[in-house]
């Protein structure tokens, strides 16, 4: 096979591309992510994740759940040096399975929910978040 | 930083019967996440809260376990069911094994 100059360009490119993409990063993720599930896979639906998709500051950007029904919800960010972000763990005078707080994004990655529902089924749902400023200092 | 945590609530004071309610909270904390350096590349230890709850008259509203990677002044908005008149208790649980409470009571209107 004959190399042309645009086979190398292209060639180098994704390479490059590839040894950027997160392995170790996305590997951590999903341990944390089957800790929570206990090895079962997720399924769909019935969880809704609320974040920005473009966040200016990685210090502070705010995310949603809602789970109707849900028991616990947990909240993963797949390309933080630390996944887990946060477990909610709703009691029985819970007004609904929802609640707001605000999180740290390294970069720009996906941003991941697991509910465990009151059946012991599990749903996730994940989201792009694209940081402009990094949220982890230097 | 563990003296100056100032944790900030609100709560309606009043409610009907069953009602549910928003409440939102903030604590001031700078959840150091054990990732930044000081000026002389020493990495800085972890320093934050790692559980926070609310409870209503002794049952459970909810029960959150915090990570490093929840920003500096910890903000939690939630709802809550609120069967008679009684007390709120919030709670934060620092990694230096301090406890910062907060309460607020509420009224059957």
């Amino acid at each position: 096979m004959k190399l042309t100059r645009r086979d190398a360009l292209a060639l180098g490119l994704g390479a490059t591309a590839a040894s950027f993409l997160p392995h170790r990063a996305m590997a951590a993720a999903d341990e944390a992510i089957a800790e929570f599930t206990g090895g079962a896979t997720p399924g769909e639906g019935g969880l809704t994740l609320t974040a920005p998709e473009i966040a200016e500051n990685g210090n502070t950007v705010p995310i949603s759940i809602d789970a109707p029904g849900a028991e616990s919800v947990a909240i993963f960010a797949t390309g933080n040096p630390t996944p887990k972000v946060a477990t909610f763990n709703f009691g029985p005078l819970a007004g609904s399975q929802s609640a707001t707080t605000r999180m740290r994004l390294a970069g720009t990655q996906d941003v991941v929910a697991v509910a465990k529902m009151a059946d012991g089924s599990f749903v996730q749902v994940s989201s792009l978040v694209k940081v402009t400023i990094g949220g982890c200092g230097g | 930083m563990a003296a100056d945590a100032k944790p900030r609530v609100k709560v309606p004071k009043t409610a009907t019967a069953g009602e549910v309610i928003t409440i939102k909270t903030l604590i001031s904390h700078e959840m150091e996440s054990g990732q930044r350096k000081d000026s002389d590349g020493n990495p800085i230890p972890r320093s934050i809260i790692n559980r926070f709850t609310c409870d209503f008259n002794g049952q459970n509203v909810i029960d959150v376990t915090l990570e490093p990677a929840i920003s500096t002044n910890p903000y939690f908005e939630f709802e809550a069911t609120v069967p008679e008149a009684g007390e709120f208790k919030f709670t934060w649980y620092d990694d230096d094994g301090s406890v910062y409470e907060d309460a607020k009571s509420i009224e059957i209107a």
